[in-house]
C-alpha cells in the first residue's frame, strides 16, 4: 500500500491549544494540545530539595516526571507507576528544557515539573515539553527562551510532520523523529529517532519541521500573554474617564 | 497545626459562615462532563470550585474469581497525582490514595450499581473488567466527593469496545453501554469543633477533627461509609452527619445526566 | 539604528525580542545578545528613558533583606528558631533577635514561640548560599495570636498594599479588620467574622484586578457596596507608614 496523508498537508501539524494557569495550586501550569494528544504540566519550586544529598549548592536542579495516565493509551490500560519508558522520557524532557533554564539564583533547592497525558495520539513526549516549557514561564523563572518540540519524520518516500499513531504504525518504512528547538536560536535540545531513515531526508525533514516550530512558538506566545493580559475592553468600560496611564 | 487557627475559624463557623463566604453545608459551583478522554471508553470531568478531576475507564477481557464463575468485576485506581497538590509525592500509593481507591470502590460495589453477571462473557473463562481509574488535577479539597461523582458519570457513559472473543478493539466502540442498574453519589461530611460542613477548602480540611463519607442510592438507602479522622464520633453527631450527606447527595446526583 | 519593539505595560515572554541597537540597555528581566535586548522571563514591560526592564507577574517569594515577612515556626533549634518563609529557604531566629528579653541559654524556647505559632519578621540577612536571618526586634514585629492566613502572589503585595498604604488602609477602614501584609505573600486578617471575609474578598480581588487602572476608585465603590459603609475620599487621609 502507497502512503498518502489525508486530511493535512504533510508539512502540517494537528490541531494546537496551548492554555496557561490551568492548575491554581501550582507555581507555573499550562496545557497543551496537538490532535488528540494532550499534555498538563504542573511547576512547583523552587522549593527545598529533599533528600539532602541531592542538593546541588551551586544552583537550583530541574527535576522532570513524565506520566500516562492509565486510560490515555490507545490500547490496554496503561500500568500506574514508574516504568523504564516514562523514565526515559523524563530524563530527555529534562535535558531538553535545562538549556534555557538559569536556576544559579536558586541553590540547594528543585523545580519540580510534572508532566500528565490524559490522553494519547503520538507525540506525547513534544506535547509534554510545549507544556513544561509554559509552565515554567508561568512559574516566573529565568529562561532565555521557550522550547518548542514537535514530531517528524517519514513513511516510505513521504516526509511528515507531527506524526499520529496510525502513521507510526503504517505498515513501511517509517522514521519518527522527536525534536525540541530553541526557537530564537533554532538550536535542538532534543533529538531522537526510530526507525529507518536516508541522511539527506533527515535533514530535509527536520527542515520540513522549522514551519511547524514556529506555529507552536505562536501557540505557546499568545497562551502566556493571555494570561496577563489587561483586557483593554474591560479596562475602557470600568475607567471613569477613559484609561489613565497609573 | 495551629490551635489558634482553628479556634478562629471556629468563631467564623460559630456565625454559620464558612471562610469563603459560603453557608456550612453548601457546595461550591460543581459542573460534569462526560466524554472526555478520547482513548478511554467512558470518562468524566469533575469539577467542584477549583477542585478538578479527571476519571476515565479502561475495558479488559480476563478470566473470573473460581468463586464467581460468571461475574465481571470492577478496579479502582486513584492516583495522587504530585501535578495537582504540592503535598503529593511521587512512588508507590499512598495511604490516602489506597483509602479513597477503595471508598469509591465499595460505593459502586455495594450499590450493585454494575451487574457484575452481565460482564460475563462465556461463564467461567471470560468476563470483563472494568478499570476506573481516577486522576486528580488540581486538588482544592473535597476529592473524595469528586472522585465518587466522576467515577459514577464516566459509567454511565462508558461504552463496551468491540471485542471478537480474541482481542479487543479499542478504536471502535459499540453502542453499548456498560450495565449500570444504580446511581451511588457520596458526600463526605467534616466535623470541626462542633460544626459540621460539606465540600470543604484545603485549610478546612487541614483543621477538621474528623470526616464521615456515606453513599447513597437514588431511594435514599445508603450504601457505603467511611470514617475518617481521629475524633471518636456519638451516635446523635453520626445521625447529624448522615441526614446532612442524604440530603445533599440529591444535589449532587442533579448534576449527573439522565436522572 | 536603535528601535524599540515593545511598548511599557505589554506583556513579555521569555526569549522575546524587546529592543534592537546599543542606544538601549538591558535590565532586571532582560539579557542582551548582539545588538539585541530579549526577555530572560515573563513580565510587563517597564520602559524608562534608555532603561529596558521588566516587572515580574508570577513566581515565588525571594527573600529580600529588608522585607517584612509572615512565617510560621516549623522547629526549635539549639539556639533559635527555623521559620517558614513561603519561599525556598526557610529562615533562621535567633535567641537575641527574638525579644528584648534576655534568653538564658539552655531555656525552653517553646515559651517564647512554639512550633505552629505565626510572627511578623524582618528579614537581616540572606547569603549568596540562601541562608536567612530575621529578627522580631523592631515596630510591628511580633507574634501573631488569632486570625487567618491567606496566600497571595508575591508580585502582587505592592498593590494591595498601594501607594503609600493607601490600599490596604482602605481595606481595614471598610472592614473594621487588622491587616498585615507580608512582602512574602502571606497575609494575615483579623477582625469580625463578616468582615474578614469581605477583607479577603478584596484582596483576592486587587490580586486579580491588579493591573486594571483606576484600582483604587474601583475598590473603593466595591468595598462601599458590600460594607454599605461610605468611606471617605482618598486623599491625605492615608499618611506614610
Amino acid at each position: 500500500m502507497v502512503f498518502k496523508r489525508e486530511g493535512r498537508k504533510n508539512d502540517e501539524p494537528r490541531k494546537i491549544i496551548a492554555k496557561v494557569g490551568i492548575i491554581p495550586r501550582a507555581d507555573g501550569s499550562a496545557y497543551f494540545k496537538i490532535g488528540n494528544t494532550e499534555a498538563y504540566a504542573a511547576v512547583y519550586g523552587p522549593r527545598t530539595l529533599f533528600p539532602r544529598f541531592k542538593q546541588d549548592p551551586t544552583k537550583g536542579i530541574l527535576r522532570c516526571n513524565y506520566n500516562m495516565m492509565p486510560f490515555s493509551g490507545m490500547g490496554n490500560r496503561v500500568r500506574p507507576g514508574a516504568n523504564r519508558r516514562a523514565k526515559e522520557i523524563s530524563m530527555v524532557t529534562e535535558k531538553a528544557l535545562l538549556p534555557v533554564l538559569d536556576l544559579v539564583d536558586y541553590p540547594n533547592s528543585v523545580v519540580d515539573v510534572f508532566i500528565e497525558l490524559p490522553q494519547t495520539d503520538a507525540g506525547s513526549r513534544c506535547a509534554g515539553i510545549c507544556a513544561a516549557s509554559m509552565a515554567l514561564a508561568d512559574a516566573g523563572l529565568v529562561m532565555k527562551d521557550l522550547v518548542c518540540s514537535v514530531g517528524v519524520g517519514h513513511i516510505d518516500n513521504t516526509l511528515l510532520v507531527d506524526l499520529d499513531y496510525d502513521e507510526e504504525a503504517f505498515d513501511g518504512v517509517v522514521a519518527d523523529i522527536p525534536l525540541a528547538v530553541i526557537p530564537r536560536t533554532g538550536e535542538y535540545t532534543l533529538l531522537q529517532m526510530d526507525g529507518i531513515i536516508g541522511k539527506e531526508d533527515l535533514f530535509k525533514v527536520m527542515e520540513l519541521g522549522k514551519k511547524t516550530i514556529g506555529m507552536i512558538y505562536e501557540a505557546q506566545k499568545n497562551a502566556l500573554k493571555e494570561k496577563y493580559m489587561i483586557e483593554p475592553v474591560i479596562a475602557k468600560k470600568t475607567a471613569q474617564g477613559g484609561i489613565k496611564n497609573e | 497545626m495551629n490551635d489558634d487557627l482553628r479556634s478562629h475559624m471556629l468563631k467564623t463557623l460559630e456565625k454559620g459562615l464558612r471562610y469563603d463566604g459560603r453557608k456550612l453545608d453548601e457546595f461550591r459551583p460543581v459542573s460534569v462532563e462526560t466524554g472526555v478522554i478520547k482513548t478511554a471508553e467512558g470518562s468524566a470531568r469533575i469539577k467542584i470550585g477549583e477542585t478538578e478531576v479527571l476519571v476515565g475507564i479502561k475495558t479488559e477481557v480476563g478470566t473470573p474469581y473460581p468463586d464467581s464463575p460468571d461475574e465481571g468485576t470492577i478496579m479502582v485506581g486513584v492516583e495522587l497525582l504530585p501535578l495537582s497538590n504540592p503535598a503529593f509525592e511521587m512512588g508507590p500509593p499512598s495511604i490516602n490514595s489506597i483509602e479513597l481507591a477503595r471508598v469509591v470502590d465499595r460505593g459502586l460495589r455495594e450499590s450493585h450499581a454494575i451487574d457484575f453477571k452481565k460482564l460475563c462473557i462465556k461463564k467461567g473463562e471470560q468476563i470483563w473488567i472494568l478499570c476506573i481509574d481516577i486522576c486528580p488535577i488540581n486538588d482544592a479539597g473535597n476529592l473524595f466527593d469528586a472522585a465518587a461523582l466522576g467515577a459514577i458519570a464516566a459509567l454511565q457513559t462508558a461504552k463496551f469496545p468491540e471485542f471478537d472473543g480474541v482481542t479487543i478493539n479499542y478504536k471502535k466502540l459499540t453502542d453499548v453501554s456498560l450495565p449500570v442498574s444504580k446511581v451511588p453519589v457520596e458526600v463526605t461530611v467534616w466535623k470541626i469543633g462542633n460544626y459540621l460542613i460539606v465540600d470543604p477548602s484545603p485549610e478546612e480540611q487541614e483543621l477538621a477533627d474528623g470526616r464521615l463519607t456515606v453513599a447513597t442510592m437514588e431511594d435514599g438507602k445508603l450504601c457505603a461509609m467511611q470514617k475518617g479522622g481521629v475524633i471518636p464520633l456519638t451516635i446523635e453527631g453520626i445521625e447529624n452527619m448522615v441526614e446532612i450527606a442524604v440530603e445533599k447527595t440529591k444535589e449532587l446526583r442533579s448534576y449527573l445526566g439522565g436522572n | 539604528m536603535s528601535e524599540l519593539l515593545v511598548k511599557s505595560k505589554e506583556i513579555a515572554v521569555p526569549g522575546e525580542e524587546l529592543a534592537i541597537g546599543m542606544d538601549f540597555l538591558p535590565s532586571y528581566g532582560t539579557y542582551r545578545d548582539g545588538d539585541k535586548i530579549i526577555a530572560n522571563k515573563l513580565g510587563l514591560v517597564h520602559i524608562e528613558g534608555k532603561v529596558v526592564k521588566l516587572i515580574s507577574l508570577s513566581g515565588r517569594y525571594v527573600p529580600k533583606r529588608g522585607d517584612t515577612i509572615i512565617g510560621d515556626v516549623t522547629d526549635l533549634l539549639m539556639s533559635g528558631w527555623r521559620i517558614e518563609t513561603n519561599s525556598a529557604y526557610s529562615a533562621v531566629l535567633g535567641m537575641k533577635d527574638a525579644t528584648s528579653e534576655y534568653i538564658a541559654r539552655g531555656a525552653d524556647l517553646s515559651q517564647y514561640f512554639a512550633i505552629g505559632d505565626w510572627v511578623v519578621a524582618k528579614i537581616t540577612n540572606v547569603t549568596s548560599q540562601k541562608l536567612i536571618d530575621i529578627t522580631m526586634r523592631g515596630p510591628g514585629l511580633r507574634k501573631l495570636n488569632g486570625g487567618r492566613i491567606i496566600y497571595i502572589n508575591t508580585n502582587k503585595v505592592p498593590r494591595i498594599i498601594g501607594k503609600a498604604g493607601s490600599m490596604v488602609s482602605m481595606i481595614k477602614d471598610a472592614t473594621g479588620c487588622k491587616i498585615i501584609i507580608g512582602q512574602n505573600g502571606v497575609v494575615w486578617v483579623q477582625g469580625e467574622p463578616e468582615m474578614e471575609i469581605h477583607a479577603v474578598e478584596t484582596i483576592k480581588k486587587i490580586e486579580r484586578d491588579s493591573h486594571v487602572s483606576g484600582l483604587t476608585d474601583k475598590i473603593k465603590i466595591y468595598l462601599e457596596t458590600i460594607t454599605g459603609k461610605k468611606l471617605e475620599a482618598q486623599t491625605q487621609k492615608y499618611p506614610q507608614k
